[in-house]
């Protein structure tokens, strides 16, 4: 039988795999922008899932929120990436090290 | 019950959508696995009945953020084989911390919790009728109670806009502009000279 805990214990792990997968590529930024937005998604199933077994609406309009600010991130974490690309030719993190002191 | 096989089939090719993102070699799957992996959350919310934002998920994050996504890693031209470095070396260390934030929070919203998450209460979902319209539930919700904070994710939206624009525009300085106050500024004695000569007669 489906219940609420089939639902998080889902969402614990995505978020565990997304987690695994920001170890694995921390040398490619576009990958770790993915592995965040599948974060966010891991989060946004249990605010659904709580939502739904407390038949309470008010999780799926922290959902809404949730999802403006992550396309808000996207979109401006991408444009950081396109102007270190345009200055650097490369978006390996460990070569962006122009701010060490 | 087809509701649990519908459950576990979407879960497995989420989670199977998932582990191409973090595995695949190219950047270019990785994004396409992150489509595949928003659709099968997608269903996943249909089945929760939380249909408005199911399909706010595919238009807008599918629409638009994953192909923003695909345009962007499309558009660099990324050393594949250099990025990979280091990926055999942190496999051990990322699969142990996964296994054991996996095994942790199992612990905490499994069955061995005892009934926090395993009520009778919360392993019942209520079914709503027919003509239940989750739109317009939470449209009644949104527009009441969370009214300014619908205003703020607007701003924020806008910050976003201005952001992406202001770092991503940047002036060559072979490009011709125009300079609209310039052409704005300018009086009729700049453009146009009166001068008093003869009349030219055909001899």
């Amino acid at each position: 039988m489906v219940g609420l805990s089939s639902y998080l214990i889902l969402a614990a792990i995505l978020f565990s795999i997304s987690v695994a997968g920001i170890f694995l590529n921390r040398k490619n930024v576009v990958v770790l922008l993915m592995c965040i937005e599948l974060m966010l998604l891991a989060a946004n199933i249990n605010f659904v899932a709580f939502s739904h077994y407390l038949n309470d609406i008010n999780g799926q309009i922290f959902v809404f929120f949730v999802l403006t600010v992550a396309a808000a991130e996207a979109a401006i974490g991408l444009a950081i990436l396109v102007v270190l690309f345009r200055n650097r030719r490369t978006i390996d993190v460990d070569e962006l090290d122009e701010m060490k002191g | 019950m087809i509701i649990d096989l519908v459950f576990f089939a979407f879960s497995g090719l989420l989670l199977l959508a998932a582990m191409g993102v973090i595995v695949s070699k190219n950047p270019v799957h990785s994004a396409l696995f992150l489509v595949l992996s928003f659709f099968a959350c997608s269903a996943l919310w249909l089945l929760l009945e939380a249909e408005f934002l199911a399909i706010t998920l595919v238009l807008v994050y599918v629409g638009a953020v994953m192909v923003l996504f695909l345009f962007v890693v499309m558009m660099l031209d990324i050393n594949v084989a250099e990025m990979r470095e280091g990926f055999v070396r942190y496999l051990p260390v990322g699969a142990l911390v996964a296994v054991i934030m996996v095994a942790q929070m199992v612990w905490v919203v499994g069955d061995f919790a005892g009934d926090t998450f395993n009520g009778e209460a919360l392993q019942q979902s209520v079914r709503h009728a027919a003509d239940y319209s989750n739109t317009k539930e939470l449209g009644k919700v949104l527009y009441t109670d969370y009214v300014l904070p619908f205003e703020v994710a607007s701003l924020i939206l806008l910050v976003a806009i201005i952001a992406a624009i202001a770092l991503t525009m940047r002036r060559r300085s072979t490009t011709k502009y125009q300079t609209p106050d310039k052409q704005i500024q300018v009086k009729r004695n700049d453009r146009l000279r009166i001068i008093k000569m003869d009349a030219e007669v055909e001899k």
